[in-house]
């Protein structure tokens, strides 16, 4: 039998429901293999054993009174963005080093009443600008399949945590890709909802209009599991659809045929890594041999992508992150005066990509480049969204690389912002245009690292793009494999 | 700004570190004036992209004022809201004389 860790969040649930193991069985083995591996891998920033330890206690005790939870007592875990009562939320800034969060988010709210067990928090990015984890003020996290390479990012602790088998499952944050990349470099699967599936109430924001929570996870079921869980309209974020609740795994099981998934030529025609290319084409043929009809898409708007998001992205940043100021939460750096104290708070707390990204929104929507940056920006944001309109009229759903590269070496793209930034051109076109996507593993580089497919589909088709990753994988066994971490 | 002009002409970074209230030490200065201008170069490439009667997209998912009904909600209470000021008293955030 495959050890407790190995198990996947659903495979774990029906372990408890058999009585093959409990809450605290779980959380214990998995806590072990935290002190035995993670010190290599850097996945966590915060854990509190004594908490979570008498949240499996209680799980237990509930299941012992017959009650039910879709999660009760399986661990979760975090990134560390997500409002979480008691716990700190560094947000990996020094801006937030030493604040607890005096609330629970709505998705915690949520997961804690299936009755999960809320396990530790996730390194990240700071505020969610990054694509490796080496903007953290607190230090990298580590690829599991090769320590030397960057687990992606925002979310990479989260990707690297799923796929060390350091956490059953977990919940990040995607705006510009931050939850499908960091998934495809570390072969785990990862799903971008469509904005507004899933509340952002108590999640600190990046940027709002692009911001959206989702899971990290060992398979696409489990991806769907934690939807059923987090997915659902909330009176405390406007921005929150008020749509039927869907069971996100209605779809699993169902074969290809009668689908239309489009290849769009622009995503395999980019400077990309040859390797990826291959890996998802041939991953494409196997969605044709389950039936699906392969059909060649234009979009020509994807050379605009990264641009238009750099600009809304660190436009709406700018705003939000106005915020800290070291009034009311946060570092205050010492000063005789308030301009003084904003000036120096903002210095000494936010790392150099935050700050480059603050400056680039501010300027973009200050007097005189407002219309040249901004405004043009957000019209070639209804451009692309009618790129993908357009294609959505002929196709189910797409399917392209995650990303144009596999992970790539610490420091490889640090001094470089650019470079760094054309990692999300896959995957920010989905966040401006407000569809869904999801990223499965769909074999390896030369190099041993994972490659990932994306399936993109329209506003609120999860259910398709779950149907077709949960049928490319059942297909294949890219998902049951493990890196061989040493000690 | 006409299209003709370097996407970078007009930019001071110390000057927009200002208005972003950011202090920046001179080598930061000095480098992200150089990297901004190069990541504003770039983003000038939407000036090639044909926008003509395109409406600005604002939000992902396009939605109407949400309205409530009038109602008293619980909210954050003060203490759990005064809980991270850097300096309170009473039920007051502190800070430092704004008036002279």
């Amino acid at each position: 039998m495959a050890t407790l860790t190995e198990l996947t969040l659903g495979d774990a649930v029906r372990l408890l429901n058999e009585g093959g193991t409990t809450a605290v069985g779980l959380l214990e083995s998995l806590l072990s293999r935290i002190d035995r591996h993670d010190g290599a891998i850097g996945a966590y920033r915060f854990l509190d054993r004594e908490d979570a330890l008498q949240q499996a206690r209680e799980a237990d005790a509930r299941r012992a009174r017959g009650e039910a939870g879709a999660l009760l007592g399986v661990p979760v875990s975090v990134k560390d963005l997500f409002n979480v009562k008691g716990q700190p939320c560094t947000c990996g800034s020094r801006m937030l080093e030493n604040y607890r969060a005096p609330f629970d988010a709505t998705v915690i709210a949520r997961l804690r009443a299936a009755g999960a067990v809320i396990v530790g928090r996730l390194n990240m990015d700071e505020f969610a600008m990054g694509s490796s984890t080496e903007n953290s003020a607190w230090g990298p996290s580590r690829n599991p399949w090769n320590t030397e390479y960057v687990p992606g990012g925002s979310s990479g602790g989260n990707a690297a945590a799923v796929a060390a088998d350091l956490a059953f499952a977990s919940l990040g944050t995607d705006t510009g890709g931050s939850i499908r990349q960091p998934a495809s470099f570390c072969g785990c699967v990862g799903l971008k909802p469509t904005y507004g599936r899933v509340s952002r109430y108590g999640v600190v924001a990046y940027a709002s209009s692009l911001d959206q929570v989702g899971p990290v996870t060992k398979d696409v079921r489990d991806a769907a599991l934690l939807m059923n869980v987090i997915a659902g309209v909330d009176p405390r974020d406007s921005t929150s659809l008020d749509v039927p609740a869907t069971d996100f795994t209605a779809t699993l099981g169902r074969d290809l045929r009668g689908l239309r998934l489009g290849m769009p030529a622009e995503y395999f025609d980019v400077a990309m890594d040859p390797e990826v290319s291959r890996t998802v084409r041939a991953a494409i043929e196997v969605c044709r041999s389950l039936g699906a009809e392969i059909v060649p898409v234009r979009l020509p708007q994807t050379r605009f992508a990264i641009p238009t998001y750099y600009v809304i992205a660190t436009a709406e940043a700018s705003a939000n992150l106005a915020r800290f100021d070291g009034v009311r939460y946060g570092l205050r750096a010492k000063a005789d005066d308030p301009l003084e104290m904003y000036e120096r708070t903002r210095s000494q707390g936010f790392g150099a990509e935050v700050k480059r990204r603050i400056i680039l929104g501010t300027y973009v929507l200050s007097s005189g480049y407002y219309d040249a940056y901004y405004l043009r920006a957000q019209k070639v944001r209804r451009w692309i969204r009618k790129g993908f309109d357009e294609v959505f009229h002929s196709c189910d759903a797409l399917l392209t690389p995650t990303a144009p590269t596999t992970s790539f070496r610490f420091g490889e793209k640090s001094a470089d912002p650019l470079q760094m930034y054309l990692s999300d051109i896959f995957t920010a076109t989905v966040n401006l245009a407000g569809g869904c996507a999801i990223s499965v593993p769909c074999g390896f580089s030369s190099a041993g690292m994972p490659v990932g497919m994306q399936v993109i589909g329209p506003a609120l088709a999860e259910g398709t793009i779950l149907q077709v990753a949960h049928a490319y994988e059942q297909a294949t066994d890219w998902h049951t494999r493990r890196p061989q971490l040493k000690g | 700004m006409s299209d003709s002009t370097k996407a970078s002409a007009g930019f001071d970074v110390a000057y927009v570190a200002r208005l972003a209230r950011l202090h920046l030490e001179e080598g930061e200065r000095a480098q992200l004036q150089t990297q901004l201008e190069q990541i504003l170069e770039y983003v000038d490439e939407l000036k090639a992209a044909d926008v003509e009667g395109l409406a600005p997209m604002v939000q992902a998912v396009e939605t109407e004022n949400i309205l409530r009904s009038d109602e008293v909600m619980p909210g954050l209470d003060r203490d759990a809201a005064l809980s991270n000021a850097p300096e309170h008293r009473l039920d007051l955030f502190i800070v430092p004389r704004i008036l002279e």
